[in-house]
């Protein structure tokens, strides 16, 4: 086995491509929530569909978008590889554990909000991206209006109570997995440490309100 | 006096400086091929079996290596605290291998044997590079040197530490150098396993019995020779601070088996443990000694004071140790600040529930460092509050894990209030008789560490007995094996259908046998805290005639109601810790009767052994030179009769003396 | 027998060897003095086992003052008890309350099998030691030991580092049975010594498969490791063999 095959399948190795891919879909977290903001400016969409039409048209983005789908389905992968040897690692469970003694809940809970994500994801994609994609390659890009669509998900309250719980997952599971990345790969520091934990907390706190205010602003209608 | 024909020291010619150089450059050797065919059994996984079984197989010799724990680290020496002694005059205060030999002997109350002390002090240096190079991290100064403290019974600055955890960090050095040669195929571990027979061809140690202690299968093991690893046997006092696994199993059944036991009389009652709080107590609590370099012990002047200790003002408290050893205070060997705690105890000046204990105060030393913390930060007019602050830091820095061991026990800061202490057991000087080669009277059997009684005398200083394990693994038995094994190599592998073999596993499997079926009614422990209360109270701190007859006979009874009402559950082909404990109690039911048997034939007191009738009228201890300059060993002959067997030990480079530390 | 006034019930863990299925059994723990640790708790309920001609309770201990890293229970859902630093043998009944039910279960991982009741079987951890956690050095080798001068706060990183017991808290309190914090305490403290920088690259990458091979899980960094740790190793030791392992597998 050549070392660099050998990395991948040993424990640290596949940790670090968790690590790896995580912060690739934090990164895009981070245009998804730039380009959504724009409906706050409140202008009827016209920002927002400009921003969303090019995300969707740019052929550079579309090549990008390509990498996102195989990270996040590394990220799974791998996910399920470590959650089933850690399985195996313990096959004769505990009766009685206090793990709030000892760790956070979302720390432990990172396959079933995982979980959650990706439940959320396929439904979330259902609601805008394949739509966006028929548009794309119908031609009709030009004609897509992703904001009004948008409105239209938004308007049914249990579709925004759904995406709220998904951001919620979102929100603890990048709680744990921001700070989490940057000690898989080694970057724990005494100084530093506490800076990226913190920066974890307020990143997973500001995205993910963004996030959730944007159906809730929008069943509430006040963006319109 | 002359030494005994059957005791041959194999001392080297030459004068004491060269004795050791001279030895090693004209001992026998085996060549690498020889090595390779010869196999070598060390009993034992602590700081002197570990380092054994490493430096043997490194040289090309076959190794297995026995313990009873789940892995070789387990090993009691980890729980050694305060350091390790060595002869490296790094602090520049006098320090030298004849200093260091010096304060050994007279440490040992001259009952040691001057040529293998001084090896011990020759090599002290070379075992802190191994251990440095291995990766131990001793503490170290800002420079990046190490650093030392000192410890009882010296007045330099020469042990070496790891914060209060020396034992376990050279444990594991030695530890990862024997995983290292286990990972390699050159030895092979037998974890889980207890050694329950020597087996003898033809007069030599030819292989051990062994229980495999989870299956309880019996297992024969042939080897050219085997080393006795196997500590010491300061558990036969049921309470001490051992391990509760430790025993003296392997050292008697070699004794049963014809080697010699040494001194077996000389135990070391530590100073600083913590007091016993009930019945239910299963084990003593050591502080390690260099708690001494800062803190002072004492009593309230006043007999059976009900004041809280923080209530007793500065003049109505008595620092005993000071008071009597002006020259060493409060860093006396234990042997004298162990008995000068039991006299103010016994005179009614103990304190706590049982009055049985003396205050150990770090009060004074606290706000000493604080002052100098100040200074050092430039605060000038601190208040008492901000010093005390600061001194306290100190402390933590240099004691946190012993301070937080105490409260953790006792439930009482000892930040705020003084620490209460009692002497307790805690390690046996005797062991083995081994001659300079470390063989015990059996050829082929060699006891190493603890196990033997060879260089601490009568009393061992702190900080010396990772010293001497280390020794005799690293540096003294890679030679000295030599010696014998030189002359086997023309010896094949035996067979261990051999008759000797099976001989010796009928007679472990009719004395399990016999345990499992007594069916009596008590649990083992209750043989166990019986015979440890008949030896400390009449073998312990203090000895006299009649008491260690009493003792005799009590023993002795006590071993006849044990073999008829003992009770040991569960089957003898499994995982059975009871029948592990009763194995060992049996062995300890008959060795405390010969520590009694030795204790009464020692007419004189020195070191750890103090007979009530020989003592100054300041109550020192009183040696008898004359008559009692001698190792006694004991030969096995049958149940309870032992026969004596002197080795003269004669003083050709010290002169003796009184001891002092006034 | 010591007296007490703590009356408590214990369900703990029975299993005759490890190829037969255990259960859970329930005694009666009554007169506990709240001075006595654990374990002596223990000693006193096997003795009254054995008085009344029951088996008693299988269990590993052996310097009982915290340091040699035997004993190894998993009680009321956390290794060695509740309280933090302490191993189960320097565990007093002052930390409970009289009338206390108490679930004592093995360290469950299936790199440690269960030997009997409470005992389990740690020879991964030799073994991943055997692998690569030491300094290739011979006995009589070295030089003088004041010739490696080692930065004074180096050497107590290396030395925290180098404080862990072996007993396999760890393990137990991660959801995932991981030896990370175990193995990297090692890899650190050979890693922040210059005696440790010739072999580097080989310990870190042998140590890390042996533990792979042993079927220990995967670090997720929960953090209970370091929370559980009698001894306190830090996580800053993980994210070092991480570090270690990255650097080591590409170069």
């Amino acid at each position: 086995m050549s070392e660099k095959s050998f990395f991948l399948s040993s424990s640290i190795g596949k940790k670090i491509a968790m690590g790896l891919t995580g912060l690739f879909l934090i990164s895009f977290l981070i245009v998804h929530v730039s380009v959504n903001s724009c409906i706050f400016i409140n202008d009827g969409g016209i920002t927002f569909n400009t921003a969303a039409h090019f995300m969707a048209t740019n052929p550079i983005i579309r090549i990008i978008e390509l990498g996102l789908f195989a990270g996040l389905i590394l990220h799974i992968i791998f996910a399920l590889l470590l959650t089933i040897e850690n399985k195996k690692a313990r096959p004769v469970g505990y009766q009685k554990i206090n793990g709030s003694a000892n760790s956070n809940w979302y720390s432990r809970s990172m396959g079933i909000l995982g979980s959650l994500l990706l439940i959320f994801l396929v439904v979330h994609l259902a609601h805008f991206w394949i739509d966006t994609k028929i548009a794309v390659f119908t031609g009709k890009a030009d004609e897509h209006n992703t904001f009004n669509e948008m409105k239209k998900v938004f308007s049914v309250w249990y579709i925004v109570a759904l995406y709220l719980i998904g951001v919620g997952s979102l929100l603890f599971h990048i709680l744990h997995g921001f700070q989490s990345a940057f000690q898989t790969l080694g970057l724990n520091h005494k100084k530093y440490t506490p800076i990226i934990k913190k920066t974890g907390l307020w990143f997973s706190i500001i995205v993910c309100l963004l996030f959730a205010s944007m159906p809730v602003a929008i069943f509430a209608e006040l963006i319109k | 006096m002359a030494s005994s024909s059957k005791l041959n020291a194999k001392i080297p010619e030459g004068t004491l400086e060269q004795k050791w150089t001279k030895y090693r450059s004209n001992v026998h050797l085996v060549n690498p091929a020889n090595k390779r065919s010869l196999e070598i059994i060390v009993v034992g996984s602590g700081l002197a079996g570990s380092s054994a079984a490493a430096s043997l197989a490194e040289m090309g010799y076959k190794v297995k290596v026995f313990c009873f724990q789940d892995s070789p680290r387990r090993a009691h020496s980890i729980a050694a605290q305060g350091g390790i002694n060595a002869a490296k005059n790094y602090q520049n205060d006098g320090d030298s291998v004849y200093r260091l030999f010096y304060d050994t002997i007279k440490g040992g109350d001259y009952r040691a044997r001057e040529a293998n002390v001084h090896r011990l002090a020759e090599i002290s240096g070379s075992i802190i590079d191994q251990c440095g190079a291995q990766g131990v991290p001793f503490a170290r100064e800002y420079g990046g040197t190490l650093s030392n403290r000192s410890f009882g019974g010296t007045q330099v600055q020469r042990t070496f530490y790891a914060a209060g955890q020396t034992g376990q960090q050279l444990l594991l050095g030695a530890y990862s150098a024997l995983q290292r040669q286990i990972g390699m195929g050159a030895v092979k571990l037998f974890a889980r396993h207890e050694m329950m027979e020597v087996v003898k061809i033809d007069g030599k140690a030819r292989g051990i019995i062994a229980r495999d202690l989870i299956t309880g299968k019996l297992e024969r093991h042939f080897g050219h020779a085997v080393l006795l690893c196997t500590g010491g046997y300061g558990n036969v006092f049921y309470l001490s601070t051992n391990a509760m696994g430790c025993n003296v199993t392997a050292a008697w059944k070699a004794h049963k088996n014809g080697a010699f036991f040494g001194n077996p009389c000389y135990t070391q009652i530590h100073p600083t443990c913590i007091p016993v709080s009930g019945d239910h107590q299963s084990k003593l609590t050591l502080m390690s000694e260099s708690l001494r370099n800062d803190g002072r012990i004492w009593t309230s002047k006043i007999q059976n004071d009900a004041r809280k200790p923080n209530d007793i003002p500065d003049e109505e408290r008595d620092y005993f140790l000071e008071r009597r050893y002006p020259a060493f205070g409060n860093l006396v060997p234990r042997d004298v600040a162990s008995r000068a705690a039991k006299e103010r105890c016994d005179a009614g000046f103990g304190s706590g529930a049982s009055k049985m204990a003396v205050y150990l105060d770090f009060a004074a030393n606290t706000e000493r460092y604080g002052k100098i913390e100040t200074t050092k930060h430039n605060l000038h007019n601190p208040s008492k509050e901000e010093i005390i602050r600061l001194g306290k830091a100190v402390i933590k820095e240099k004691y946190g894990n012993l301070f937080d061991m105490y409260k953790q026990i006792t439930g009482e800061d000892p930040y705020e209030v003084p620490m209460r202490i009692y002497p307790a057991v805690h390690y046996t000087m005797g062991g083995l008789w081994v001659d300079y080669n470390l063989m015990t009277t059996v050829p082929g059997l060699f006891a190493l560490g603890e196990a033997n009684f060879s260089d601490h005398g009568a009393n061992r200083l702190g900080a010396s007995a990772l010293m001497q394990g280390l020794a005799d693994g690293y540096f003294v038995i890679p030679y000295t094996i030599g010696d014998y094994l030189s002359e086997e190599i023309r010896t094949k592998t035996i067979s261990t259908d051999n008759e000797a073999f099976l001989i010796a596993e009928a007679k472990v499997q009719d004395h399990i046998h016999k345990l499992m079926n007594i069916k009596g009614s008590k649990p083992v422990d209750h043989f166990h805290k019986r015979l440890g209360k008949i030896m400390w109270e009449k073998c312990g701190m203090a000895r006299n005639k009649e008491g260690l007859n009493w003792a005799i006979s009590e023993i002795t009874s006590l071993r006849k109601e044990f073999w008829s009402d003992v009770c040991v559950p569960g089957e003898a082909n499994e995982f059975n810790p009871e029948l592990e404990k009763a194995s060992r109690v049996a062995d300890f039911l008959e060795l405390g009767e010969l520590m009694c048997i030795d204790a009464l034939d020692r007419k004189e007191s020195c070191g750890g052994h103090f007979r009530e009738e020989y003592q100054t009228e300041e109550g020192e201890a009183l040696r008898d030179d004359k008559n009692y300059a001698y190792v006694a060993a004991w030969e096995y002959k049958n149940e309870s009769d032992f026969k004596l067997h002197k080795e003269e030990l004669n003083y050709e480079n010290i002169k003796i003396a009184q001891r002092s530390y006034k | 027998m010591s007296q007490g006034n703590m009356n408590l019930t214990l369900k703990v863990w029975k299993q005759k060897n490890k190829n037969e299925k255990g259960r859970f059994e329930t005694f009666d723990a009554k007169g506990i003095s709240p001075d006595m640790s654990f374990l002596e708790m223990f000693d006193v309920v096997n003795e009254r086992l054995i008085s009344s001609g029951k088996e008693p309770i299988a269990f590993d201990h052996d310097c009982r003052e915290g340091i040699c890293g035997m004993c190894s229970m998993y009680i009321n859902g956390r290794p060695h008890g509740p309280k933090q630093g302490v191993t189960t043998c320097q565990l007093h009944m002052r930390s409970f309350k009289d009338g206390d039910t108490i679930v004592v279960e093995p360290w469950r991982s299936a790199a440690f099998p269960v030997i009997k009741d409470l005992a389990v079987n740690r020879s991964s951890f030799d073994r991943i030691i055997a692998s690569g956690g030491f300094v290739s050095v011979n006995t009589g080798n070295a030089k003088d030991a004041n010739n490696i001068l080692i930065p004074k706060h180096d050497a107590d990183d290396a030395f925290n580092a180098a404080a862990c017991i072996g007993c396999g808290a760890c393990v137990a309190a991660c959801k995932n049975s991981s030896a990370m914090l175990f193995v990297s305490a090692k890899v650190s403290q050979l890693a922040l010594l210059p005696q440790g920088q010739f072999e580097k690259k080989e310990r870190v990458l042998n140590m890390v498969k042996q533990m792979d091979e042993e079927g220990f899980g995967n670090c997720t960094n929960t953090g209970a490791c370091e929370a559980e740790c009698p001894k306190s190793i830090s996580l800053e030791n993980i994210a070092r063999m991480n570090r270690e392992y990255l650097k080591a597998s590409f170069s």
